[in-house]
């Protein structure tokens, strides 16, 4: 899509480095664009008019103009800065995080709409600071599903057949559920309980304040933190550096927890 | 670049990787050094090779120095019970023009960046947690960048920190000195008004 000289969209800051002395190389997200980097100029220097409008983690409605190489961020105005966010380590990694998923999972100048509602929408969900790894699990699968990796939950992805409420298997490979038939001839999948399948398939059909009425219990939440985990290592075929930082956050038990058990 | 001196050329390449010095400067910056008297080209190339031989890093608060403990570290006169902790040590240098911070510092030497895979562990935080353990510090002053990874680095050590019962702060944030409300963005004016102060 061809960008008018200069142009206003809206936009998730997900990313900013520094150049030279008081510039930054800002990467955004827009509903139009799909991922764009832009320049903000003098955005460094005390008193810029653009400073924190370009912070990561703030959805702002910015002005660009067409540069040579990349375009120029001429005005930013923040909608949302998510500064509940910015108060609790917890949740904000998770915000981090899917910043961190769109930004290496898509590329630059190809619209996804969709994708856009989803991340905004994941992290409003965030800032009311509940119920976190479901946002970040329903996040991953709508994701995936907005890329063009749904995976097919109704049906054995080999032979067709219904599923029965059994321990099937998750073909990462495949993009579906195995039965537990057709998984003899590739037993590398992974196991997927009852319970497991139902939230996914509920998830996947739904938007998220339905999703979020279902109780999840710490054992079932973490089986499905690991299928999510696998799917996406297999189709994006990178490790995700900031799932690092939540698995110590947990692990140290730095987090509430309250946080994550409901 | 093959009709170029191979030493000229080499100069050019390093000086390129410098920040800030595209490859136009890069080569100005070169010829300028060949037509510069042999003594001042010297000199450079010894300040240069001394950077990295004879500059470490403190053993107590992980500034650069070249000498161990370094000049604030040993310091009697500066009060060792307030500790405020910095990204960089080019921090220091503005804190310290202020002139209004008499305790001592320690250098994380960056902050938390999820995305690019670094982790308090790439980060000087044991050696901080290590400085902390016999009760001789009585405040941390967390003195990160206001920047999302600056938040992030001082949630992470204030989380670390509190189980110690010791007294933790945070800069205050607020509007830039000269600046103009009209164009403050959302974040610094709602922080500028959360921090006011009785006038
Ligand atoms: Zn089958
Ligand atoms: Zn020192």
């Amino acid at each position: 899509m061809a960008a008018p000289h200069v142009y206003q969209t809206q936009a998730i800051v997900v990313k900013q480095s520094k150049i030279g002395e008081a510039d930054r190389i800002v990467t955004i997200y827009t509903p139009g664009f799909g991922k764009l980097q832009a320049i903000a100029k003098g955005a460094c220097r005390p008193g810029s008019k653009l400073g924190g409008n370009v912070e990561p983690l703030t959805y702002s409605s910015m002005m660009l103009a067409k540069g040579r190489n990349l375009d120029i961020i001429t005005q930013s105005q923040t909608i949302d800065a998510f500064p509940a966010l910015r108060n609790d380590l917890w949740h904000m990694a998770c915000a981090l995080y899917t910043l961190d998923l769109v930004d290496s999972s898509t590329l630059e100048n190809s619209e996804n709409s969709p994708l856009f509602d989803l991340l905004l929408n994941t992290l409003r969900c965030l800032c009311q600071l509940q119920n976190d790894e479901s946002v970040v699990r329903y996040f991953e699968l709508h994701l995936l599903q907005h890329l063009g990796y749904r995976p097919q939950l109704r049906r054995c992805v080999n032979c067709d057949s219904r599923l029965n409420p059994v321990i099937n298997f998750f073909s990462y490979r495949q993009g579906g559920i195995l039965c537990p038939r057709c998984n003899q001839k590739e037993p590398t999948c992974r196991p997927l309980s009852v319970d497991a399948l139902k939230v996914l398939r509920l998830w996947q059909g739904c938007d998220y304040p339905t999703a979020s009425r279902v109780k999840i219990g710490r054992e079932l939440s973490s089986e499905l933190e690991q299928v999510m985990q696998g799917y996406m290592r297999c189709l994006l075929q990178r490790e995700f550096k900031s799932t690092a930082w939540l698995q110590e956050l947990k692990k140290k038990s730095l987090v509430d927890n309250c946080h994550r058990t409901n | 670049m093959a009709s170029i001196a191979e030493p000229i050329a080499r100069l050019i390449a390093e000086l390129n990787k410098l920040p800030g010095i595209g490859p136009k400067s890069a080569q100005r910056l070169t010829y300028h050094l060949l037509h510069m008297p042999d003594e001042e080209v010297k000199s450079l190339a010894e300040a240069i090779r001394s950077l990295k031989e004879k500059v470490e890093l403190c053993s107590v608060c992980c500034n650069i120095t070249d000498r161990n403990p370094c000049p604030i570290c040993q310091d009697e006169q500066r009060d060792h019970s307030k500790l405020c902790v910095v990204e960089r040590p080019s921090d220091i240098i503005p804190l310290e023009r202020t002139g209004k911070f008499k305790g001592v510092y320690h250098v994380l030497h960056g902050t938390i960046s999820p995305a690019q895979g670094i982790g308090p562990q790439e980060l000087k935080v044991k050696e901080l947690l290590y400085r902390l353990q016999d009760n001789s510090v009585a405040e941390v002053i967390l003195a990160t960048n206001p920047t999302i990874e600056g938040e992030a680095t001082a949630m992470y050590l204030r989380q670390m920190i509190h189980p110690l019962g010791i007294h933790i702060s945070r800069l205050a944030r607020g509007l830039p000195f000269g600046s103009d409300l009209e164009y403050a963005d959302d974040m610094t004016l709602g922080q500028a008004l959360e921090g006011r102060q009785e006038f």
